[in-house]
């Protein structure tokens, strides 16, 4: 899988829309990400594992470019990533990204949280936005405490919070960093639900998650990496009851097993 | 403190002066500070370079150093800053003792404001950078929307410190001809040499009351822009 979406790609699903090709990058000794290829299609819900320090978080801030890449090419819609400055932040507004410690604005209100990128980046009127940003939260069931502040909300709330504010700027990919590492078993299911709904809508979605029975209901695709490269890609199907690679295998034997 | 009480408008306009003193170089640090700091976190390396060998010299040095520098050595080079004795504020002269005192507190105030103020942006998780990049925000509309507003609330409190100190500090300034607090306390004391308690009660709760006022309204401030996390 190489870069074959530098041509325009504006519409239909299946078409290319990230790309990235001969991507490295280091950490000072450490090789974190090695000549990585990888080609996401529109409506297309990649789900990337693999153990800790394999470098798939990395992967995934590097498609926003909150990680710099040392070499290789990332293209969105056919578009290379701009370096710095204004290009960079219309790009990122067309990115959703959703963080494993939520990462709300401490201090604005749920609501303020999910306008905010409307109305600054994109120019929205703020009657506009304050409409859509409570159907999204409503969406996303927590339409009931729009006028409190982050810190008053679950951490299962708050992530939720987080993939409406992600969707507010009505990107054309999302990115979940681990969106549920940092919750408790009951409310892992509640952002689960939410990210299912997502994919079942057609949204194009990369996710790293360490939540097996996610990437079996609603991967199109498994992405499994270790040290820094990607080792096998897979359907979840074939991948989970039938791994080619003995990496996969280790793996798979170590989280299965309970 | 008869001496005190039969002489309180030159008690009253001590303070007036030492109160001058803070509020001038008080806003005069903050903004230095803050552009200080602004240079210091930011991604230019050689202005954070400059910044950081500029706080190191100011704030390791002692101020009755600098002010001793800034009112002897300074006028030798031929840096007297009499030019300021032309300007008028408010149908005040400004003189170029009050000037140099200023400039005195300022650079060694504003080495302070800016750890200070740097100690409050370090203190917002780097994940609220994060999103805010995330959603699209450039660099400006992150700081100013998301960074800054939470670092002001982290910074009130040792802000606050470094003010306190600044308003004490005012009175190395009796030693380099300023009439203010101190030095009209030392007057006081010399021509009723009886009264010397009373005069040093007297003025220490002149000083109370200014700190308490900057206290009481940085809570006041605090208490307004407090954020749950």
């Amino acid at each position: 899988m190489t870069a074959q979406g530098t041509a325009t790609v504006s519409a239909g699903r299946g078409e290319p829309l990230v790309v990235l090709s001969g991507v490295q990058k280091h950490f000072g000794q450490l090789h974190a990400l090695k000549d990585i290829d990888l080609t996401v299609k529109r409506g297309e819900v990649v789900v990337v594992i693999g153990p800790s320090g394999s470098g798939k978080s990395t992967l995934c801030r590097t498609i926003n470019r909150l990680e710099t890449i040392d070499e290789g090419t990332i293209t969105l819609d056919g578009k290379a990533l701009p370096q710095e400055g204004k290009a960079l932040a219309a790009l990122r507004a067309e990115v959703g990204m959703v963080f494993q410690s939520f990462n709300l604005f401490a201090h604005k209100t749920i609501l303020e949280n999910v306008t905010l990128g409307p109305i600054k980046v994109r120019g929205t009127g703020r009657s506009e936005a304050e409409k859509r940003a409570r159907e999204l939260l409503d969406r996303v069931g927590v339409g009931h405490q729009a006028e409190k502040y982050p810190a008053q909300l679950s951490g299962g709330q708050q992530q939720r919070v987080a993939i409406a504010r992600a969707l507010a700027m009505e990107p054309k990919v999302m990115l979940f960093d681990e969106p549920t590492s940092a919750l408790d078993p009951e409310m892992i299911k509640e952002v689960l639900d939410v990210m299912v709904d997502l994919a079942e809508q057609g949204m194009t979605m990369i996710v790293v998650t360490h939540e097996m029975g996610f990437a079996r209901t609603a991967a199109h695709r498994v992405v499994f990496m270790a040290d820094g490269a990607i080792v096998e890609e897979n359907t979840p199907e074939e991948f989970f009851t039938n791994p080619r690679s003995d990496r996969a295998k280790d793996f798979l034997g170590k989280i299965l097993k309970h | 403190m008869d001496a005190v009480f039969s002489n309180s408008g030159e008690y009253l306009m001590a303070f007036g002066l030492t109160i001058g003193l803070f509020v001038v170089s008080g806003i005069a640090s903050l903004v230095l500070g803050t552009l200080l700091a602004v240079m210091r976190v930011g991604p230019v390396s050689i202005l954070n370079k400059a910044a950081a060998v500029y706080v190191t010299l100011f704030r390791n040095t002692p101020l009755l150093m600098i002010f001793i520098f800034i009112f002897i050595a300074m006028p030798v080079l031929g840096y007297n800053f009499k030019f300021v004795e032309g300007v008028e504020i408010a149908g005040y002269n400004v003189s170029a003792f009050f000037f140099r005192a200023c400039l005195a507190l300022t650079l060694y105030t504003s080495a302070f404001v800016c750890e200070a103020m740097r100690s409050g942006v370090n203190a917002v998780p780097l994940g609220q950078a994060e999103a805010g990049r995330a959603i699209g925000l450039t660099f400006a509309q992150s700081m100013n929307l998301v960074i800054l507003p939470q670092a002001a609330r982290a910074v009130i409190p040792p802000l606050t410190s470094v003010l306190i100190a600044l308003a004490k500090n005012t009175s190395v300034a009796a030693a380099f001809g300023i009439a203010e607090a101190t030095a009209t306390m030392r007057s006081f004391t010399n021509d009723n040499a009886d009264q010397r308690i009373g005069i040093f009660l007297a003025f220490a709760i002149g000083y109370v009351v200014v700190v308490e006022v900057i206290s009481l309204s940085s809570y006041l401030v605090e208490r307004k822009v407090k954020v749950a996390r």
